[in-house]
């Protein structure tokens, strides 16, 4: 498998403070990566940088073998890096149909003029979402877990290669969270490569094939699930001591 | 179609109007609603689409203004010429207010415009071509244009021109990519960034499109005074007014600009002829008030929950 997505001794620092202390991480075509970490360890810092929300202060971040570290973020999501947000951010004024409009028109169907047309896709993702019969209704009406799904609808609207999931599982309950990571694995065997910041355990060791664990900026420990929860490193992150 | 309908019935009944109406007060009072359609048209493009509040809108229309006077006092330019380059400082000027997007959001971008129109009026007090702080009288060109006698009623007919532009482009806007661009970064910027909506370029275009019209919209006014000064070319009432407007007509259509327009506009005008002309700045005040309370989604909010407890019912 080729790297489709290479960061490459990414830094960040906001102030004297460093957030991202040369980071380097490969992600392969078609991979399902889990990026974990305690609570200010540089994960959001991260995938901002690699979405465009951010700029990062040094190293390369190379999508497809290009150079994409300065481009940005509405480049970065229509060469097809897609995101969703820790905390939603649905367009409120919009149906939830519409909140998939916005990137299918910018992004997929740039160019085009048939409403219908981009109205049909957005129909068919929120389908495959189990979204469907909410497609008229406002987004800021929307439950906590349709908010999550309407998200990574939103996301997959932009068609992307690379799907990154920012805690889309946060205050979920089980069920929800298993229908959530049904989502993720069809989208996965569907070729997307995803990348998932999850909190929840369970959800990210059963899901990924890889993790990489950060903290206070650097890399303490990458490998397998099974290799992750053995880690003396990755424990004392977590539990401290 | 049914718009370019009503659009070209209306500049038709403009231009006949000569024809019917004989009372000369109803020019020179319809020239300041239809002002008032293009400025709330256009505020509403950037603030009430985009959500960056303009609190600048003297500037652009004096700048409108100013650049009209210039050039009729410099080579007697035409009417048409003079709005047309009315329209591109103003919307020269749109691009700068646009760029200061990058930085600035919310109450922050609001206050750097109320900054920029103080140093453009204070530049413009001290330019004597113009007449500086004394102001400037204009003789009105002496011949008529096409079958009109009477040069308010021609200046009538060219702001219902404008304002047929102005709401054109507005609805253009709304309805299409670009609209709901706008919204979803009124909405979220952030994620409308990345839904790979080009947010700079958008907010670059709504800025330059709005300063534009409402440079329009002052291209005309010293023609329509016979005498321009700055104190009454920045007035900060032009920016309470647009914004006034669009907030009780309505933001999220096109049409709610115009609404609130012609509402407030034409009781600002019966207000001043018979009460005073001071009280007329004070209806705004306490319609907006108003509005904000009851109605925050104006006239066509209103309406729509109206309409919508009808068919729930």
């Amino acid at each position: 498998m080729s790297a489709l997505l290479q960061i490459g001794s990414v830094s960040k620092h906001f102030g004297g403070f460093t957030a991202l202390d040369q980071v380097s991480i490969d992600v392969a075509k078609g991979e399902r990566f889990g990026l974990i970490g305690p609570n200010g360890s540089g994960k959001t810092t991260l995938i901002n940088c690699i979405s465009g929300a951010l700029i990062n202060d040094g190293g390369s971040i190379r999508f497809d073998g290009e150079e994409i570290s300065k481009l940005p973020a509405y480049q970065r999501t229509r060469r097809g890096i897609a995101r969703s947000f820790q905390i939603p951010r649905p367009f409120g004024s919009m149906s939830v149909l519409e909140n998939l409009i916005v990137p299918l028109e910018y992004v997929a169907h740039r160019g085009s003029l048939h409403l219908a047309d981009t109205r049909s896709e957005a129909m068919e993702i929120l389908q495959g979402m189990g979204l469907a019969d909410k497609a008229d209704s406002l987004s800021s009406s929307l439950s906590q877990v349709e908010l999550r799904k309407m998200e990574l609808a939103r996301a997959m609207a932009a068609r992307p290669r690379l799907l990154i999931s920012d805690e889309a599982m946060a205050g979920l309950s089980s069920n929800e969270i298993s229908e959530v990571l049904e989502i993720l694995f069809k989208l996965n065997a569907e070729g997307i490569t995803i990348i998932m910041i999850e909190h929840i355990m369970q959800a990210v060791m059963k899901f990924s094939q890889r993790i990489v664990c950060l903290d206070a900026g650097r890399i303490i420990c990458e490998g397998t699930p099974e290799t992750i929860v053995r880690n003396g490193d990755v424990q004392r992150a977590y539990l401290g001591a | 179609m049914r718009f370019l309908i009503g659009a070209l019935v209306l500049v038709a009944v403009a231009a006949a109007a000569p024809l019917f109406v004989r009372l000369e007060y109803f020019y020179f009072a319809g020239f300041v609603v239809l002002q008032f359609i293009v400025l709330a048209t256009a505020w509403n493009i950037l603030g009430g689409f985009a959500g960056y509040v303009n609190f600048g809108t003297g500037a652009f229309f004096a700048v409108g203004a100013y650049t009209a006077v210039a050039l009729y006092k410099w080579v007697q330019l035409p009417i048409g010429l003079q709005i047309l380059a009315g329209a591109a400082t103003a919307g020269l000027l749109g691009f700068g207010v646009g760029l200061l997007t990058l930085r600035l959001r919310g109450i922050f971008f609001s206050i750097a415009t109320i900054a920029i129109t103080i140093i453009l009026e204070t530049v413009v007090m001290n330019w004597t071509y113009v007449g500086g702080a004394k102001g400037l009288p204009i003789l009105r060109p002496t011949e008529m244009p096409l079958y009109f006698t009477n040069y308010t009623q021609w200046l009538f007919l060219v702001m219902t021109g404008i304002a047929v532009i102005a709401v054109a482009i507005a609805r253009y806007i709304q309805t299409g990519w670009i609209g709901r661009g706008l919204r979803a970064i009124r909405d979220n910027e952030g994620a409308a960034e990345c839904s790979g909506v080009p947010t700079l370029k958008l907010k670059l275009a709504a800025a330059t499109v709005s300063g534009a019209l409402m440079g329009a919209a002052g291209a005309p006014f010293a023609q329509y005074l016979s005498f321009i000064e700055p104190a009454s070319a920045f007035s900060l009432n032009y920016a309470i007014n647009a914004l006034a407007m669009p907030i009780i007509g309505g933001t999220a259509h096109w049409i709610g600009p115009v609404i609130g327009a012609i509402l407030l506009g034409s009781v600002q005008q019966i207000v001043t002829v018979t009460i005073s002309s001071e009280i007329n700045v004070l209806v705004v005040g306490v319609m907006l008030v108003v509005f904000v309370v009851v109605a925050p989604e104006g006239i066509l909010g209103l309406w729509r929950r109206h309409v919508l407890k009808k068919g729930g019912s």
